[in-house]
């Protein structure tokens, strides 16, 4: 007979060489499977993180009407994204920014020529309690409020309160978008940063609970985000203005000043599924843009 | 039963059984031991890549690359003391009323009752504080805000008060009746009886409780960050109890989602783990260690 005390040895060195080995091939492969069967077509989306849940969103929407095509979406970021389509590895590149010219130059060095479509717009709009009296701010001001150089509502000509920051979460896009284009205006040297008093809410609904509840507070989200019951800051760019309030026609012309276009980048003209997707998303597919958060086009 | 090998078959299947029973109990083991191993693996190069004056700094600021922690463990130790303070007197209260003075008819009520308690989901708790505990803070204490480090260390209180009930009034139950009964005869009141023999006796179980309870408090994420507003400010006085703080636990389920996997945030948000983890397996070591004494003492049991 087996001594048991040997057995159990065994058996527990077993169960976890077993065990381990099973962490170990779990790890994610890789690659996904590019290989189109029969009449199956596939795209390969990548790109932007902003981008990632309205392009997600597309794509189960559009894979009800057309079942014969598989579109696999990816995120990492605008620059990977373009890159990878550079490189011919993927055939949409989702970016929330303009190519670069050194990205345009790369790929007319690789033959292609990237086609640039608009497909949605994102506005980020500034919101405060129903009874601030505040109705406008301008860029420099909201930047130093959020970095903490304006601490009370007064020095802005509203009632006396200090003043509560809301941010999304640095994961978010909307963060690093308002960083880079509110906070530092754009200004690439400039490395100022959030304040640290300044709440990070894990949701929009943290931000719209907390500026419905209270007077103090400032917040920014996506205009799709915002809801009936907090109040829309008209905001400009110089500070005698002219103040816009953010609405699907200002974001359009431009003349709402926190608002940028989202782009989808194809290698050439497209054609073909790729072609017939594109055209989906800039008509039918424009009505749930605003579901996620972002505008649409008009 | 036939007999394989001169050894009967019931024989065998008992010590099969026997076997796979410990198997499973020695593997709890197994399983710490491998989760802390993965942890060492991805936190360890957060100490190796980022410089430990940046890591041991005020300033948390991943996506500009400065990861000083530093606010993060001071936010997750506020809040858990501050919940001590408010649920370690209130828990071994209701304990010494719950087994010492409650008749038996409300004995019967109160225990249950106190486990339904414990299985409230802490997202419904940090709602319920997000929605009318935040406004309440704000007015009444006059702060900018209601997310603030007290909102979070109530909700935690009140999350950490069931297991301090729970454990406390054990420890009470341990007791013989026989240091009840002497404390009477002597002519103790029942309150000295209680204050004076009973409580001192259960004192080594009474802080078990206390450190089971921090040990719930401190690992707690979903209701905190619900309510502390995350403000990765470093607690600098007492005034910073009623502003926004931000816990390593909320830290890490905000931000684990969207990094990307392999990245120096990703290895510092590992990093903030194993420190939480270390914090957590002391509490947890100082409670075994307790409980140890009071049975190598020969004790009350």
């Amino acid at each position: 007979m087996i001594p048991p005390r040997a057995a159990l040895l065994c058996a527990c060195c077993a169960f976890l060489i077993v065990f381990a080995a099973t962490l170990a091939g779990c790890r994610p492969s890789g690659d996904a499977s590019t290989g189109s069967d029969g009449a199956i077509q596939t795209i390969q989306n990548k790109g932007s993180d902003t981008l990632v849940n309205l392009a997600l969103a597309w794509v189960e929407a559009y894979a009800l009407v057309h079942p014969e095509v598989r579109i696999s979406v990816t995120g990492g970021g605008s620059g990977t994204g373009i890159a990878a389509m550079i490189n011919g590895t993927v055939d949409i590149a989702n970016a929330s920014r303009a190519m670069k010219t050194v990205e345009l130059d790369a790929a007319r060095a690789n033959g292609i020529e990237p086609i640039e479509f608009t497909v949605a717009l994102d506005a980020i709009a500034i919101v405060v309690h129903p009874d601030n009296p505040i109705d406008h701010l301008s860029l420099q001001q909201i930047s130093d409020i959020y970095t903490g150089k304006i601490t009370n509502w007064s020095e802005l000509g509203s009632y006396d309160r200090p003043i509560v920051l809301l941010s999304r979460e640095s994961n978010s896009g909307t963060y690093v978008y308002f960083l880079e284009n509110v906070i530092r205006q754009g200004w690439e040297d400039d490395d100022s940063l959030f304040s640290p008093d300044t709440l990070l809410m894990p949701s929009s609904e943290g931000i719209s609970a907390e500026v419905r509840q209270n007077r103090n507070a400032i917040g920014y989200d996506g205009l799709g985000y915002v809801t009936p019951d907090q109040k829309v800051v008209a905001v400009g760019i110089e500070p005698g203005g002219p103040f816009v309030l953010p609405s699907i026609e200002t974001v359009n012309d431009g003349s709402y000043p926190i608002s940028r276009p989202l782009y989808m980048y194809t290698a050439g003209e497209p054609s073909g599924a790729i072609r017939t997707f594109l055209d989906w998303i800039l008509s039918d597919g424009q009505q749930m843009v605003r579901d996620l958060g972002f505008v649409p086009l008009d | 039963m036939a007999p394989v090998n001169g050894i009967p078959l019931r024989k065998r299947l008992e010590w099969l059984i026997e076997t796979l029973v410990r198997v499973l109990g020695f593997s709890a083991i197994g399983f710490v031991a491998m989760i802390f191993v993965f942890l060492l693996m991805e936190g360890v190069p957060a100490f190796v890549q980022v410089p430990l004056d940046n890591l041991f700094n005020v300033r948390w600021y991943p996506t500009s690359e400065l990861y000083g922690a530093l606010p993060l463990i001071a936010g997750s130790l506020v809040v858990t003391i501050v919940a001590m303070l408010i649920a370690f007197p209130l828990g071994v209260g209701t304990a010494v009323f719950v087994r010492e003075i409650a008749p038996s008819w409300a004995r019967e009520v109160l225990k249950p009752m106190i486990e339904v308690l414990a299985g409230i989901p802490s997202v419904v708790l940090g709602f319920f504080g997000m929605i009318t505990l935040a406004p309440v803070i704000r007015e009444s204490l006059g702060a900018p805000t209601g997310l603030t480090a007290f909102t979070g260390a109530l909700l935690l209180a009140y999350m950490a008060l069931p297991t301090i009930i729970s454990v406390a009034e054990d420890a009470l139950d341990a007791v013989p009746k026989s240091y009840r009964d002497a404390g009477l005869a002597m002519g103790a009141t029942q309150w000295q009886t209680i204050w004076r023999v009973v409580v001192p006796a259960a004192r080594s179980g009474i802080l078990m409780a206390l450190m089971l309870g921090m040990g719930r408090a401190i690992g707690e994420t979903m209701a905190v960050m619900m309510v502390t507003g995350n403000a990765a400010r470093m607690p600098s006085s007492l005034r910073a109890l009623f502003l926004p703080i931000r816990t390593m636990t909320a830290t890490i389920a905000a931000e684990m989602g969207e990094v990307a996997h392999g990245s120096t945030h990703y290895h510092v948000l590992f990093g903030v783990g194993l420190i939480l983890f270390i914090l957590t397996f002391s509490i947890t070591l100082a409670a075994a260690s307790v409980m140890f004494r009071r049975r190598s003492r020969g004790g009350l049991r």
